[in-house]
């Protein structure tokens, strides 16, 4: 009962995102359990236990920690509603996490206010919905789109997706606080340059830049060096 | 009898999507009236629902290529589920894998076994579920847990915020450099971001000298999609 009294009060907005982000996140739990079990139940073909586990003891310490840092990484960005949705729809880091942060940069408001929290939960309905519409339709052309999707010419496009988003997102943040971003950044790029394997694991070192960028930022702002006034964007 | 492309996966499949568009749909709606109420304008709504629609084509399709990528393997629908409901290629390829290793089956070829296809099945929906499930029973706790983590000083709260975007930004462009030692052709992703950048720039300066702010929203999809085009002859002049 104790955070009762410390939490701030929630609109009836946000209360209703609260439950409804609930029921349908229990919802999308259900079906991705049920899922496999169907495929198990329909083809009674079950998964042998020794092989079961040798998997899951492979993927789940890593997945599953990797997932308990993206919610603490994300949530701060995506706001309520966001959250709800764009952890159901996944893709986070490569298209819902840009998509709310460039939104809300667009809209000028800010993530953490209610109107960044409905700007950034618009974001991500609406690329959810265009993104699972496209990948439907592209499941089905298959036949017609496969070619042109695996030709060679296009290949390097796709290759550089990540270094074209993340080009263009960083100018505009790097921009507005270079202080608070020099020292993450040098950190990473040399990190990167002296360990390149260290490119499977980025979602791991987005919480380890994030921790050097607040560090940085409290020194800056306890000795006076960064803008004082609440609402700069 | 099993095929990794039976009629049955695919209606399954079928059923996660139109959930996720029941989803979306809902909190869209949600947004939209809640955004009225909140006074902002109808035109910022809609320019943030196209741009953000037009932001997600690029990704989208190369999510598409990843499912083609692991439907050699596992067929179509399955890969269609589990890139549409908390996937990433960059899970889904190595979960899948190593799923088969367990089983001894191959990732060159095509799975034949359904009780291979049922392990890989599990371990690729059971993977992933942790940041959803910790959403949903701990959004509200960890979301009161950050409010007082900033503390009543509205402008380290704000500080706080850009800090962590920059963390995230950071570890990104520290990835471009992973391949510096290889050469040449190392460089390619560097070059492609920095064109994505002074796309970004020429984009602000004309929203700032010219005016032109219908351009704010489309600016970040735009640079995307013109960095990406650039990428073709960058690629065929550094490799």
């Amino acid at each position: 009962m104790k955070d009762k009294k410390t939490a701030p009060a929630l609109s009836p907005y946000e209360n209703s995102v609260h439950a409804y982000g609930r029921v349908f996140g229990v919802i999308a739990l259900v079906i991705m359990l049920l899922i496999p079990l169907a495929v198990s139940l329909y083809f009674s073909a079950w998964p042998p236990l020794n092989a079961l586990l040798k998997a899951l003891l492979g993927v789940l310490p890593m997945y599953w920690t990797v997932g308990i840092i993206e919610v603490f990484t994300f949530v701060p960005m995506l706001g309520t509603g966001g959250s709800y949705l764009g952890f159901v729809t996944g893709n986070l880091t490569n298209l819902k996490v840009p998509a709310a942060l460039n939104a809300m940069q667009a809209a000028k408001v800010r993530p953490g206010t209610e109107e960044g929290d409905v700007i950034s939960t618009i974001a991500i309905a609406s690329s959810s919905i265009i993104t699972t519409l496209i990948i439907a339709l592209g499941v089905f052309l298959l036949g017609y789109l496969q070619p042109l999707l695996e030709s060679p010419v296009l290949k390097p496009a796709f290759d550089n997706i990540l270094p074209a988003l993340f080009g263009a997102l960083g100018v505009v943040f790097i921009s507005k606080n270079p202080k608070i971003a020099a020292a993450p950044l040098v950190f990473m790029v040399v990190l990167f340059m002296l360990v390149p394997s260290l490119s499977k694991s980025v979602s791991i070192l987005v919480p380890v830049g994030a921790l050097i960028a607040i560090g940085v930022a409290r020194v800056l702002y306890k000795k006076g060096l960064l803008d004082q006034k609440a609402g700069k964007n | 009898m099993f095929s990794v492309n039976h009629p049955f996966l695919y209606l399954l499949s079928g059923l996660v999507v139109v959930f996720i568009i029941v989803q979306s749909a809902f909190f869209l709606v949600k947004a939209v009236k809640q955004a009225k109420k909140l006074g902002i304008s109808t035109d910022t709504v809609k320019k943030t629902i196209l741009s953000s629609s037009l932001f997600s084509v690029a990704p989208a399709v190369s999510i598409l290529v990843g499912v083609i990528t692991l439907s050699k393997f596992i067929g179509l629908p399955f890969p269609w589920y589990r890139l549409s409901v908390l996937g990433a290629v960059t899970y889904e390829l190595p979960a899948a894998t190593l799923a088969a290793s367990a089983m001894g089956v191959p990732v060159t070829e095509t799975v034949t076994d359904p009780a291979a296809f049922s392990t890989i099945a599990w371990v690729m929906s059971l993977g992933i579920l942790s940041g959803l499930i910790l959403v949903v029973f701990g959004l509200k706790k960890i979301q009161g847990g950050m409010v007082s983590l900033a503390g009543k000083d509205k402008r380290w709260g704000e500080i706080l915020q850009d800090a962590l975007f920059l963390g995230m930004i950071s570890a990104f462009v520290g990835l471009l450099f992973a391949n510096v030692r290889q050469g040449l052709s190392g460089f390619i992703p560097i070059v492609v971001a920095l064109s994505s950048a002074v796309l970004m720039a020429v984009c602000g300066l004309l929203i700032k000298k010219l005016k032109w702010t219908w351009l704010e929203q489309y600016a970040m999809p735009l640079c995307m999609l013109g960095a990406m085009a650039l990428s073709l002859p960058i690629t065929a002049l550094m490799s």
